[in-house]
C-alpha cells in the first residue's frame, strides 16, 4: 500500500532528497560550490524528467486521496521541468558574473519546482494549499535575494505581502468549500455536488463564495489581471533570470491546478465559474496589450506580455471543453519556449560588463550581432502570432475551442488584443533592424545562453514540422482530466 | 448551560477588545502585550469547543515563542510609530468602505447558511468527542493519513529556514569567533608568566 504511493510519487520524493543533499553539499563546500550545485540541480531535474517521462508509474490516486498521478499531471510536469531546467542554467552564468553566486539558488529553485509538481498533483484542497506555499515561499526568497539592492528587496517584500493575500484568500475560500461540501479531496468535493445538483439543488451562495475566493487567489498567483499589479514591479526588480524563471515554470504550474481545480471538483458549476474565467481572460488580454505598448524596459515588457499570454491560456479555460484544456496545454508549452528564448536574449544585453534592459539598447542589434537579431524576432514574431511559428498554433487553438464552445466574442476579442500586441512585439523588430546601433553588446553571450537560445528558436521556427508528439500528448492529458 | 454561554461571551468580548488595542495602542510593546491577551481567550475559546489540542498548541506556539519573539523585535527595532501610522487617516476611509462592503456581503452570505438544510452538509462523519479526544484523533491521522502534508510542511519550514538564512546571515570582516581547537591547545607557558616579585620594591 504505502510501497504503492511512494512509487507514484516517486519524482516528488526523488526532488525533495536530491535538494536536501544538494544543500547539505553546498553548505559543506561553502560559497566556491555554486556552480557544480546548479549543474548538479539541472542534472536532478533531468533525472526527474526522466523518471516521468520513462518510469512505469502506476497511476490514480495516492496517500489517501490527497495525491493524484494521470497523463494530464505528467505532461504538465514535464513542461514544468523543462522550463526550471532552463531556468537555472541561465541563472549560473548571471550569478557569477554578477558576484551573487550562492548556491542557495538553485537548489532554491529545485524546491520551488519540486512545491510546483505538488501543485500540479494535488488532489485535496490541503495538497493544493502545501504544494502552491512550497513553490511561493521559495520564490519570494529567490525575488529578494539580492539583499543590497533596493529594487529586488522591494520585489521580494511586495511579492511576499501580496503572495501572503492571496494564500489567505485560498485558506479562507477552501474553508467555505469544505463548510458547504463537507470535504476537501477533490473528488469527493465533486461527487457531493453532481448528486446535489442532480437531485435538481442549486448550488449554495456560499460554496459560489469559496469558489470565488480560490479563484481569485489562483488568478493572483498567475498574475491574471485583475489580481496582475504587483508583477510589473516583481519583474522588474527581481535579478533577470529570476524574471524568466518566474514568467515561465510558476505560471505553467498554476493555470494547471486553475484547469484541474475547476474541472475536476467544480466541473459541474462550469456556468458559475466560466463567466469569473472569462472576465478575467478578457482583462488580462486587453491589459496586456494596451500596458505594454508605452514600456521602455524590456523586463516591464515581458511581465505585461506575461499577462497578456495569460489571458490567452485561459481563453483555452474558459471555453470548458476538453479541446479548450488540450489548447490550453498547447498554448503553455509553446509560451515556456519563447519566453525561455526571449528571456536568453535579454540576458545576452550586456554593455561593458553590466546589464542593460531598456528597450533602447537593442538599437541596430542586426548589425552588431545579426544571430541574435534574428532569434529575437523568431520570439517576437511568434509572441505577436505570425504563422508559421509555434506562437500562432498556440493562439489558434485556443481561440478555435473557444469558437466551437460558443465563445465567440471572446475570441474576437482575443485576435483584437493580439493585433494590438503584435505593435509592441514588432516595435522591437524595428528598433533591432531599422534603427542606427549606439554600442555592442559584449561577447560572447556564454555556453547555456547559446544553448537555450538555439533550442527555443528551433522548437518554434520547426514546431509545424514535428507538433504531433506534443499536440498528442496535450490530446492524452486533456482526455486524462475529463475522464476523471 | 448558562455559565457556558456567559465564558463564551466574556471571552469573545476580551478577544475582541484585545484585538482592536492590538492595532490601536500607542506603545507597539503594548500591541503585542494586547496580542498575547488575545491569544489566551481565543485559546479559552476553543476549550469551550472541545479542541484542548488546538487550545494548548496557540499558547504554547503563539503565546510562548511568536509572541515573545515579537516582543524582542519591537524592543530591539526602534519603530517610529507615528511615522508609520501617518497615511493612516488617509486610507481610512476608501479601506473602511472596502472592509465595510465586504463585511455585509460575508454576513448576507452567512445569513443565508443558517437558513439552508445543515444535514447535507456533515457528510463526514465526526466521531463523537466522548469517543477520541482531539489530541488522539490527531495523533492517529497526522502520521498516517495525512503523512504527504506532514512531509510537504516538513519542507515548507526547511524552505523558510533556508529563506532566512540566506536573506539575513552577513559575513562580517574581524568578528572573533571561539575556535575551541585553539583554547585547548594552550600551553601553561604560553598563558602565564611567572614573575618574581622583590618584596617592598612594587612592580
Amino acid at each position: 500500500m504505502i510501497t504503492t504511493d511512494l512509487t507514484m510519487a516517486l519524482p516528488e520524493i526523488f526532488l525533495a532528497c536530491a535538494a536536501t543533499t544538494l544543500l547539505l553539499f553546498g553548505a559543506f563546500r561553502g560559497e566556491q560550490g555554486a556552480s557544480f550545485i546548479s549543474a548538479l540541480s539541472v542534472a536532478v531535474l533531468a533525472i526527474a524528467f526522466g523518471l516521468i517521462f520513462l518510469g512505469n508509474r502506476p497511476e490514480g490516486v495516492a496517500f489517501g486521496g490527497l495525491f493524484v498521478v494521470d497523463a494530464y499531471g505528467d505532461y504538465m510536469k514535464l513542461v514544468v521541468l523543462v522550463a526550471a531546467g532552463f531556468g537555472i542554467l541561465m541563472t549560473q552564468r548571471f550569478i557569477e558574473r554578477e558576484g551573487m553566486d550562492r548556491f542557495e539558488i538553485p537548489v532554491l529553485m529545485v524546491l520551488a519546482t519540486l512545491g510546483m509538481l505538488m501543485m500540479i498533483s494535488a488532489n485535496d484542497l490541503m495538497s493544493l494549499y502545501v504544494g502552491l506555499e512550497l513553490q511561493s515561499l521559495s520564490l519570494y526568497v529567490i525575488a529578494a535575494i539580492r539583499r543590497e539592492n533596493l529594487k529586488s528587496s522591494e520585489a521580494g517584500l511586495k511579492y511576499f505581502v501580496l503572495g501572503a493575500l492571496s494564500s489567505g484568500m485560498l485558506l479562507y475560500g477552501s474553508s467555505m468549500v469544505y463548510g458547504f461540501t463537507g470535504a476537501t479531496d477533490f473528488a469527493v468535493i465533486g461527487e457531493n455536488l453532481s448528486v446535489a445538483l442532480s437531485t435538481g439543488g442549486v448550488p449554495e451562495i456560499g460554496l459560489i463564495v469559496g469558489l470565488v475566493f480560490i479563484c481569485a487567489a489562483i488568478a493572483f498567483k498567475i498574475s491574471a489581471v485583475p489580481f496582475h499589479m504587483w508583477t510589473p514591479d516583481v519583474y522588474e526588480g527581481a535579478p533577470t533570470p529570476v524574471t524568466a524563471f518566474f514568467a515561465s515554470a510558476p505560471k505553467v504550474a498554476g493555470i494547471t491546478l486553475f484547469a484541474r481545480v475547476l474541472s475536476d471538483p467544480f466541473g459541474s458549476l462550469v456556468g458559475e465559474w466560466q463567466q469569473i474565467i472569462v472576465f478575467v481572460a478578457l482583462a488580462s488580454m486587453i491589459l496586456g496589450s494596451l500596458a505594454a505598448i508605452k514600456q521602455t524596459n524590456i523586463k516591464r515588457l515581458m511581465a505585461y506580455s506575461s499577462i497578456g499570454n495569460i489571458g490567452y491560456a485561459l481563453v483555452g479555460l474558459a471555453a470548458g471543453t476538453q479541446a479548450g484544456i488540450e489548447g490550453l496545454l498547447i498554448y503553455m508549452t509553446i509560451y515556456i519556449f519563447m519566453n525561455m528564448g526571449t528571456f536568453a536574449c535579454i540576458l545576452s544585453m550586456r554593455q561593458k560588463g553590466t546589464m542593460v534592459e531598456n528597450i533602447e539598447d537593442l538599437k541596430g542589434l542586426s548589425k552588431t550581432s545579426p544571430l541574435m537579431a534574428f532569434a529575437l524576432t523568431v520570439f517576437m514574431f511568434s509572441m505577436a502570432g505570425i504563422p508559421p511559428l509555434a506562437g500562432f498554433f498556440g493562439k489558434y487553438v485556443v481561440f478555435a475551442a473557444a469558437v466551437d464552445a460558443g465563445l465567440t466574442t471572446l475570441a474576437v476579442i482575443g485576435v483584437l488584443t493580439s493585433v494590438i500586441g503584435a505593435f509592441y512585439y514588432l516595435r522591437i523588430i524595428k528598433v533591432m533592424y531599422f534603427d542606427e546601433p549606439t554600442a555592442s553588446f559584449d561577447k560572447p553571450i556564454g555556453g547555456e545562453m547559446t544553448l537555450v537560445l538555439t533550442v527555443s528558436s528551433v522548437f518554434i521556427v520547426f514546431f509545424i514540422l514535428f507538433s504531433s508528439p506534443i499536440m498528442d500528448g496535450a490530446a492524452l492529458a486533456a482526455s486524462a482530466l475529463f475522464a476523471g | 448551560m448558562i455559565i457556558q454561554a456567559l465564558v463564551f461571551y466574556v471571552f469573545a468580548a476580551v478577544t475582541i477588545a484585545a484585538g482592536l488595542m492590538v492595532i490601536t495602542a500607542r506603545n507597539p510593546v503594548h500591541s503585542v502585550l494586547f496580542l498575547i491577551l488575545a491569544f489566551f481567550n481565543a485559546a479559552g475559546l476553543f476549550v469551550l469547543m472541545g479542541a484542548e489540542f488546538l487550545a494548548m498548541i496557540l499558547v504554547v506556539v503563539y503565546v510562548g515563542a511568536v509572541a515573545v519573539l515579537f516582543l524582542f523585535v519591537v524592543m530591539m527595532l526602534d519603530i517610529n510609530v507615528e511615522k508609520a501610522r501617518q497615511g493612516f487617516k488617509k486610507y481610512l476611509f476608501i479601506g473602511g468602505a472596502i472592509g465595510l462592503v465586504l463585511l455585509v456581503e460575508l454576513v448576507l452570505i452567512l445569513s443565508s447558511v443558517v437558513s439552508t438544510d445543515v444535514s447535507v452538509v456533515a457528510s463526514v462523519p465526526i466521531p463523537a468527542i466522548d469517543d477520541v479526544h482531539n489530541t488522539r484523533a490527531l495523533g492517529q491521522v497526522l502520521y498516517t493519513k495525512y503523512v504527504y502534508l506532514f512531509e510537504a510542511s516538513g519542507m515548507i519550514l526547511l524552505v523558510a529556514m533556508i529563506g532566512a538564512i540566506v536573506l539575513t546571515l552577513r559575513k562580517r570582516e574581524g568578528v572573533r569567533r571561539q575556535v575551541i581547537a585553539d583554547q585547548v591547545n594552550r600551553s601553561r607557558e604560553e598563558a602565564v608568566e611567572i614573575k618574581k616579585v622583590s618584596s617592598g620594591s612594587g612592580i
